[in-house]
């Protein structure tokens, strides 16, 4: 019985093992399952590969091919303007400069394109009273077209047509930056500016906070010959510019405390003449010293300036008094809010200053706001007041809008 | 020019000719890119221990808005990165001043409640004009300076005359460092 019963479980047990194992058939079924599936995951393989493969050709391409040499040069070349429409409101007993007109008064164009860290070009295209050409309002000008080269750490020299370091306009004038719809009368008339050369620059740094440009370029060039004589009518623009005689600039500025700019500007030219002559005179040779203080300290902000001219006294076979040329103003501010800054100037100048019996000084107050819509967008309204020795009244109003970008 | 020129000038020019070419030779070197500080400098010289990862805050839709309104400009990038240790963050950041980018690291400290600039530092400045902005004289201005709830400063920054835009681009990343130390103070909360 007992014998029975061992040998039944035994055949039990074997008959369990022998269904627990998978028949060859099964097996093989199986097989051919895991190599369908190893086939599908080889394909599948074989495709994200091939994926792959052209992401990396996409990435390669786009980095390195056509396109990406372009967003290379763009990111290298840079482009940035500024303009300003004016309306001008002017009465006068000159009838001359009585006027009521709207004018684009500038259109101008910066391009700037880096070759390395430490190359640069940069230029200014201008357009000034939007319509130029034979009997037209307007002006064509290139005010800038340098190459730039930091050639050691904090020191720098720029070669080709430059802004004379001079003055707080001359070299920063987009129409955010300044009170006025118009530039004032000092810069414009004494400075001279937009003032702009040919020639060589040295720019750098001394100490912290105070910098240096020493230049020797193109010079004025006061036509005796056309009866000129005001600084202003001296700016050749670099338009087969005579040659004859160079003139050398130097400015030293300080800027080492926030808020506070001091500089002071020195130029020399031996003949504005150029080489010609006058009434049996020549070689009139002029100095220029020029001085100022930009202060801004939180809303309030206050800028003045002194120019002089001292020019050889030959010019005064020209006019009586150009032998000496000279102006200064002074410009309180106040920032109401972010957005809106009101603000008045003095100004005095005359270029016969060594004349008084020329009567032709001139005084002039301003008062006005900017209202920025956009720190880089403003309006602007002023009213402007002129007495002159010679009795000449000249008052009026202007408008405008500006911007930079 | 040169026929009216008398010997004596000719010898004068021509001697401080090949004076200045000297000291044109002398003085011209491989010149560095600007680069005043590198990160980790600046990281070592702001925490006292050491950063080897940054960390990142990323930035949602809602977050992105609020970045592009105090930058005035379309944000491009999913996340910012910071350093932090404690209460403090720093942040590496650039915005273009004139043409080209300005690298600024800006340490920020302090509570939810009172978190204001410890330090702000010019790393690289890549401009010809603008350059007084890296001055400690100019950026000494930042210190202890926080954010309104409108993100602006809440103090006045003296500028420089003719450096306008390089002191825009450093008031936009002062701004923005103070927005991104409030989120991650929030986020951590």
């Amino acid at each position: 019985m007992f014998r029975t019963t061992i040998a039944g479980i035994v055949l039990l047990s074997v008959a369990f093992a022998v269904d627990a194992q998978p028949t060859l058939d099964e097996m093989y079924e199986l097989i051919q399952k895991q190599q369908a599936e190893i086939t599908n995951l080889k394909e599948g393989l074989a495709e994200n590969t091939a994926k792959t493969e052209s992401t990396f050709t996409a990435v390669e391409e786009y980095t390195t091919g056509p396109t990406a040499k372009l967003a290379e040069w763009a990111s290298k070349t840079s482009m940035g303007g500024y303009g300003e429409l004016h309306y001008n409101n002017h009465n006068s007993d000159n009838s001359t400069k009585s006027k009521n007109e709207f004018d684009l008064h500038r259109f101008v164009l910066f391009v700037g394109h880096e070759y390395n860290d430490k190359l640069r070009f940069f230029s200014e295209f201008e357009i000034e009273h939007s319509i130029a050409g034979e009997g037209k309002a307007g002006e064509v000008e290139v005010e800038q077209a340098y190459i730039e080269w930091d050639y050691t750490d904090g020191h720098r020299a720029k070669a080709g047509v430059f802004l004379i370091p001079v003055g707080i306009l001359n070299e920063t004038h987009e129409p955010p930056t300044f009170y006025g719809s118009e530039r004032n009368p000092i810069e414009k008339n004494i400075i001279p500016s937009t003032w702009w050369e040919g020639g060589v620059m040295f720019s750098g740094e001394l100490a912290e906070g105070l910098s240096y440009d020493a230049a020797a370029h193109s010079g004025l060039y006061i036509n005796p010959s056309a009866g000129k004589y005001k600084i202003r009518d001296g700016r050749q623009k670099v338009g087969k510019a005579k040659g004859d005689d160079l003139a050398y600039t130097a400015r030293l500025k300080y800027t080492g405390i926030p808020g506070l700019e001091l500089a002071t500007t020195f130029q020399h030219q031996a003949d504005i003449w150029q080489n010609e002559t006058s009434g049996g005179k020549d070689k009139v040779d002029a100095q220029m010293i020029e001085a100022h203080a930009a202060y801004k300290n939180g809303p309030f902000g206050l800028r003045a300036l002194y120019a002089q001219w001292d020019i050889d006294d030959d010019i005064e076979v020209i006019k009586a008094g150009a032998d000496e040329q000279e102006g200064w103003y002074i410009e309180p501010s106040f920032q109401v809010t972010e957005k809106l800054g009101v603000f008045a100037r003095f100004n005095e100048y005359d270029n016969q200053a060594s004349d008084s019996a020329s009567k032709s000084e001139k005084e002039q107050f301003d008062i006005g706001f900017n209202y920025w819509i956009h720190e880089s967008v403003v309006l602007k309204f002023d009213y402007f007041d002129q007495d002159n020795d010679s009795g000449t009244e000249y008052t009026g109003y202007n408008m405008a809008v500006g911007w930079s970008f | 020019m040169f026929e009216k020129i008398t010997k004596r000038k000719r010898v004068t020019y021509v001697t401080l000719f090949f004076l200045f070419l000297i000291f044109f030779i002398s003085v011209s070197s491989d010149a560095h890119s600007k680069i005043y500080q590198t990160t980790p400098e600046f990281l070592t010289e702001n925490f006292d221990t050491p950063q080897s990862k940054a960390e990142s805050l990323w930035l949602t839709p809602e977050l992105k808005k609020l970045t592009s309104e105090i930058l005035g400009r379309p944000v491009r990038g999913m996340r910012a990165r910071y350093y932090s240790e404690g209460e403090k963050t720093a942040w590496i950041l650039e915005e273009i001043g004139k043409e080209k980018p300005i690298t600024v690291g800006v340490v920020i400290g302090g509570k939810l409640e009172d978190f204001h600039i410890e330090h702000v530092k010019v790393l690289a400045f890549r401009e010809s004009r603008g350059w007084e902005v890296r001055y400690p004289s100019f950026t000494n201005q930042y210190k202890n300076v926080k954010m309104t709830p409108n993100y602006k400063l809440d103090q006045y920054i003296d500028g420089i005359t003719g450096a306008t835009l390089s002191v825009r681009a450093l008031n936009k990343i002062a701004r923005l460092a103070l927005f991104y130390h409030q989120q991650v103070l929030t986020l951590n909360l």
